[in-house]
This record gives structure tokens, sequence and C-alpha cells, in this order.
């Protein structure tokens, strides 16, 4: 008996004393957690002057001797991705977008988001050089380290004019010895911007979420969880959980026990499977919903939130006008926070925006299939950039909410395929954004990625589907059930189930309507009748 | 043979068909709220409505199949097609000349003939009809892995919207029959207070004079 208790005891001290630490780490752990071993101001090898980034990636590797190699495995290093399930070969090196379309032949602009320095060629695998992995871009905590936008991946070395201001080079010394664990701004320094500017891609990610608000994302509240992108996306040896190739669209598995998998980014991964209360009838119905309906989808009611517009439509068929032999643009949206954006680009046609955007719901599988420049296309109809399978018969696909971009964009009207276009090079006699002659640009391009081209060419419609999964809503701002069991709901064009408020048997309803109808009128035929004809009969 | 007033309707068969016919309202209400034919009901209040009403109805009639069989009532509900003519001649046309309801209670046979047939019906027909697919409708969770689920759900709202209009006629017809062979009030008495007349046998008489001085007057 005593021995049991002085156990018990043990045990009661030992939850006591983890509680702290249990809650710190459930609580997602602040920069200035205790538990950072290494002060990298103190390291000898980072006191000293560099003179490019490779230069402090080597003195990064002094110590982190397999970091490189790590990152090289990955598809922030690779860009290239053979898709598990279809053998697609996919990646940034591959695949055309709806928006500037492919990184073959504008490889300088677009390498500057590369997780390394001076990869210019598409062709080429990225440097096999372990010193040309960029460490700074995802660990830099003092915000100043930038890669150029048009300088293969490196930051600014020299002071340089640009747009009529002076962009002074990071101070790399001090940047590398401030380094630390990636946070929100970090990532967002590549994944905000793709496509251009400000949350143009995504949709539901924007600088918005730099340092937002509950509203806005109820993890990464500046003022509450504070959840970095890392809380989440959860890394290991460099490799991150996460991928909008091959989603986890349903995720049976729900929470691990300590020792299990660490290795998914889902909602069900924190939440589990079951996240409504159970002790409510209304929870209970809730969690009826989560094996069809995506956390994501009632829960992000719309995305583009915080004032940052995401980008809807392009359309590139209109790039190329000059006004007086001069490129032009005009800024005719302007968003929340107060910034005005271009409406139309000499260089990139007719754009369209759109803020606190509703989602296009479709069932979802999680497999992605790109149309890349090698398949065959119906220009009659609008081209699927990407697609995806699922369906109601599918145990593994789920309702999810999208942003679905519409696009117009150049393709080999012989041929009939995507093409690849050279829009970026200030040195070059055929880049679009210089000459504007669409001919050229398209040789140049299908030419750079080893692609046949017709010579003819044409503009067709295309959609593009993102997975929306960011800027989670509080939970009273999520859907209503209203919000899809109604006609004409969120839901109104998703096939393959019965959904109540929704579907009904609309002949059944008739029938049944007219036939309470005659039941009433006969009854008022009948009353009549007795009214006219009838005596009072004794009781 | 006498006619007197005499309890029928016990304390529990009254409190059996008033909960019933509340709770048949409000799933009435909050059903044809979902499906759509009015909008007084935000969905998910109308959805939790429904169920627990539709909850508290499947306890009623658990107690009430109990009372049923425990009491012997089931035999009031045993087809018969003793006087089935004469009542079904005085709904057509009878009550019009102002003639007397043909049917007389017994004590043991309180319902006229096509009535029985009627509650028989209700209770083995369209009650079950309702019950059954809504508590499929209500356990999709549990069955809606299996293959078809949804297509097969589809069929399970179809009967459970059938049966409902069909009760929602039963119920128009029931309320409006009351009204014939007599004023309303006092076919509704009896299933207020118990009491209504009833053709006692002698024996009858004597022995509910005798043990059960309460229920009769």
């Amino acid at each position: 008996m005593k021995l049991k208790f002085s156990c018990l005891g043990w045990i009661a001290a030992g939850l006591l004393l983890l509680a702290p630490l249990v809650l710190a780490t459930a609580a997602g752990g602040s920069a200035d957690a205790p538990s950072v071993t290494a002060d990298h101001s103190k390291f000898e090898v980072l006191q000293k002057p560099f003179a490019n980034g490779p230069e402090v990636t080597k003195a990064c590797l002094s110590c982190h001797t397999e970091a490189s190699r790590q990152v090289m495995k990955t598809l922030h290093w690779s860009w290239s991705f053979e898709h598990p399930q279809t053998g697609q070969q996919l990646g940034k090196r591959k695949v055309v977008n709806a928006f500037c379309g492919t990184v073959a032949s504008n490889e300088p602009r677009c390498t500057s988001c590369h997780a390394g320095y001076d990869w210019v060629d598409m062709n080429q695998p990225p440097p096999d050089d372990e010193n040309k992995v960029d460490c700074l871009v995802c660990h830099d905590t003092t915000g100043t380290y930038k890669k150029w936008p048009t300088a293969a991946g490196h930051p600014l070395y020299e002071p340089k004019q640009q747009g009529g201001k002076l962009h002074l080079p990071p101070d790399l010394n001090k940047v590398a010895q401030n380094v630390g664990m990636p946070g929100r701004g970090n990532c967002g320094s590549c994944h905000f911007y793709g496509g251009g500017a400000d949350n143009v891609k995504h949709g539901d990610l924007s600088s918005a979420l730099v340092s937002p608000n509950h509203g806005i994302d109820v993890h990464m509240d500046k003022d509450g969880l504070d959840f970095s992108c890392t809380a989440c996306h959860v890394s290991h040896g460099h490799q991150w959980a996460g991928s909008r190739y091959a989603v986890h669209a349903s995720d049976p598995e729900g929470t691990g026990k300590p020792g299990l998998r660490r290795d998914v980014a889902t909602c069900e991964s924190c939440h589990g499977t079951a996240p409504h209360p159970n002790g409510s009838l209304k929870g209970i119905k809730l969690n009826g919903h989560v094996d069809r309906i995506a956390c994501q989808t009632c829960h992000i009611p719309t995305f583009a939130k915080g004032g940052v517009a995401t980008k809807t439509r392009w359309d590139w068929s209109t790039a190329g006008k000059l006004r007086d032999g001069k490129p032009y643009h005009e800024e005719g949206y302007v968003q929340g926070d107060g910034k005005h954006l271009h409406t139309y680009m000499s260089k990139k046609g007719d754009f369209e925006y759109g803020e606190d955007v509703v989602p296009y719901y479709a069932w979802f599988d999680g497999q992605v299939e790109y149309t890349l420049p090698d398949d065959k296309i119906d220009p009659q109809q609008v081209v699927e950039i990407n697609h995806f399978e699922g369906s109601a018969d599918d145990p593994d696909a789920r309702i999810w909410p999208f942003k679905r971009m519409l696009g117009r964009q150049a393709y080999d009207s012989v041929n009939n395929t995507l093409v690849y276009s050279h829009v970026w090079g200030p040195d070059t006699d055929s880049a679009f954004w210089s000459n504007f002659d669409w001919h050229k640009a398209i040789s140049a391009g299908m030419q750079a990625a080893g692609q046949p081209f017709s010579g003819e060419y044409g503009f067709v419609d295309t959609h593009m589907y993102w997975p929306i999964t960011h800027m989670v809503a509080p939970k009273n701002e999520a859907l209503a059930c209203d919000s899809c069991h109604a006609k004409d709901g969120r839901l109104e064009g998703v096939e393959g189930v019965y959904l109540p408020g929704r579907d009904r048997h609309g002949w059944l309803d008739r029938i049944a309507l007219i036939a309470i109808g005659l039941l009433l009128l006969g009854i008022g035929v009948h009353v009549l009748v007795r009214i006219l004809f009838g005596k009072r009969g004794e009781h | 043979m006498a006619t007197r007033l005499v309890m029928i309707y016990s304390r529990f068969e009254r409190f059996w068909h008033w909960t019933q016919m509340a709770l048949i309202m409000l799933l009435m209400f909050s059903g044809f709220g979902m499906r759509g034919l009015h909008d007084l009901l935000p969905f998910d209040k109308a959805v939790m409505l429904h169920t627990v009403a539709a909850l508290a109805l499947v306890l009623l009639w658990l107690f009430a199949i109990f009372w049923h069989l425990t009491t012997g009532n089931w035999r009031h509900y045993v087809p018969s097609t003793r006087g089935l003519l004469a009542v079904v001649r005085f709904y057509a046309w009878g009550n019009l000349k102002g003639e007397r309801h043909p049917y007389r209670k017994a004590y043991w046979r309180k319902h006229n003939a096509p009535q029985a047939l009627t509650y028989l019906g209700l209770k083995l027909v369209l009650f079950p009809a309702v019950w059954l697919s809504g508590i499929a409708y209500l356990g999709y969770p549990l069955w809606d892995h299996l293959g078809g689920a949804s297509g097969a759900l589809s069929w399970v709202a179809l009967v459970h919207v059938i049966a409902a209009f069909a009760i929602l006629a039963f119920v128009i017809i029931h309320v409006y029959l009351l009204t014939l062979g007599g004023p309303l009030r006092e076919h509704v008495a009896p299933m207020i207070n118990g009491f209504d007349k009833v053709d006692l046998s002698a024996e009858e008489e004597a022995y509910l004079q005798r043990d059960e001085p309460g229920h009769i007057r």
C-alpha cells in the first residue's frame, strides 16, 4: 500500500513537472524559448565578413554538416516531383500554370524563389554544390535578408537603384549571426508572393499572415496561438509535411500518440477525427460529416482575407498593347488595405481580383494531375491546367474548397499543346516583356524547354485549382448548416450525394401537396353541403 | 343494458395521445422546414428540434407498446367488420341528414370498425414506416461507408416523406371527423377527462360500480 502510494506520488510529481513543458510545447513554443542551446553570434566561423550567400552556407555547413544534403533531397530544392499515384513528372521545373506560365527560359527571375543560388537552366538539375543551398532565406530572423527578384536566388551584394528607390544589400554577417527557426515571414517571402506579387497565386497565403489577427487565421493569430508555418508543416530532416500535388484529402488516422507519425499537416493530425464535442447532438451530427466534408470547407468560409486580394483571372491574350509605342499599365483595383493593383499591364494582359472570396467546392481525393506541355488539349473547351479525381463513391475523397483561377493563355494552335513562353529576359530579343512578340517568346520558351512549336499560336481559356487550407476562421464564423443544406447553397453543384435541404423529390412534394389540397377541398365541399342541406342531429 | 359515462381513456392513454400529438406537430413543422416547404426555422434548429422530438416520440412509443401489450388494450384494435358499413354509410351521408352516429361504444370495444381499422393501419404501417426510415436517416453516419449509401439515403428520405404526408392527411381527416355527428367539444372531451358514453351490460355495470367506482359516473 505504501509502495503503491509513493509510486503514485512520483507519477503525480512527474506530471506536475512535465505539465508546463507540455503546455509550452502545445502552445507552439515562442521564439525566445530557452530551449535554444546555441547563440550563433558567439560562433567564430560567423564572425567575419561574407562576400555572398554561398560563403555563409559554407560556414553553416562547418557545423550543420548534413543540412545541405538534406535540403537537396527536397522539393524546395529539386522543383521536381514524380507523382507516386499517377507517375506524372511534376514540380516547377515541368508544370505550366495559369499565372506567369513556366520557369523554363525565365530562370533567373523565377529561381529567385529557389532555396539555393545560381540555378539558371531548368534543363539541368539544380547545382550539385552544397554551398549553393540558401540557408538564410528560411533561417534569417532579422527580416533583412531578401533574395533579389532577378538574381537566380542571390540577395543584393551592392546597393542598387531601381524604380526610383535605393535598395541596400543585407548585412550578411549580422544575418548569419541571427539565424533561428523559420517564421511566417521566412516561408512567406516566397509562398506569399508566388505569381509575382502578394497573394496572386494561392488566395489563402498572403502577407496578411505575417502578423494576422484572430479573424484572419485562428492558428497564426499574433495575439493568440501565433503558430509558425512549421507548427503544422512539421519537418524531418528538412523534409516538410504538406503537398499540393499529393494531398491528404482525408485523414482517417487523426492524432498520433507519442512515437507515432509526425509527418502530416492535416487538421486531423492535431484535432483528431471527431473534432466537434460529442456531448451535444449538434457535435455528433457535425462529427458525422468529417468523413465526407473537409474541415476546410466549413471552417474557411472565405479566403483572401485581411485586405490582400488574390488574382482571380489573368487574360494573357490582351497583353502587348502599347501606347505611343510604349508599354503601359492601369491600376483599376483598390484592395482592402488601400493598395492599388494593376488591372492591365502591357506585359501581362488583363487581371481581375477578389477578396473574401467564396471558394469553389468539389470532391477531391488529393491526387492532382496536370496538363503538361506534352499533353494534347481541346482548345474548344476550357483547359484544366490541373485537375483532380474524387467522387462520393471514393472513400478517400472529401468535399474541398478551392480557389478556381480563370486564365486565358497561349497555346500551340497546330499541335494543340500548352506552351512554354519566354517572358523575362532584358537582354534577349525574344522575351515578351521587352519585345511584346508572342511568336518570338513562345519559340524561345519551347526551344529552351526542348519542346516542338508549330509556329502558330492562339489563346485558350483555362482553369487552375488551388486547394484552400489556410486562413481558418474563428468557429463562430464557420459555415452554418443552411450554407449547404439549402436550395442554391454552397454545394449546389456537388453531385453524388443526397443532401437534405438541397435535394428533394420534387415530383413527390408536388403530388403530395396536390393530394393534401384535394383533401382540404373535399372537406370544404363537405362542410358546404352540411351547411346547405344538413339537419342538426338530435343527440 | 345501460349507457353510462365510463372511464375508457386511462390517464396514460390520454398522456400518450396528447404528447404524441404535440410531438407529431413539432416533427411536421420542423420536417417540412428541412424539406424546404417553409423557411420559418434555420436548418440547424430544424434538425435539432426534429431529432429531439423524434427521440422523445420513440421513447413514448416504447412505453405505449409496452402499455398496449401489458394492459390488453391492443384488443381494441383487432380488425372487425361489425358495424363497418353502418359507420361508413353514416360518414358518407347519414351525418348530412342529421342521423345519429350508429356506433355504440362497448366497454372492450371503444372504437368503431373503420376507426379501429384506421388506427391499426396507422400503428402497423405508417408509424413503423416513418419510424424505421427516420431511424435509418438519423443513423446515416453508421452506414454511410457502405457502397451506394448516398443513393440509399435518397430512398430512405422518400419513404420518410411519403409517410409524413400520409400522416398529415390522417391528422386532417382525424380532426375533421371530430366535427361530425355532434359538437366538437363533446367529441374531444373523452380524450381530456377520459369518460365517454359506453353501453354496459348489467354485469359490467355492476363490476364497475363495485370494484372501480371512480371509473363510472
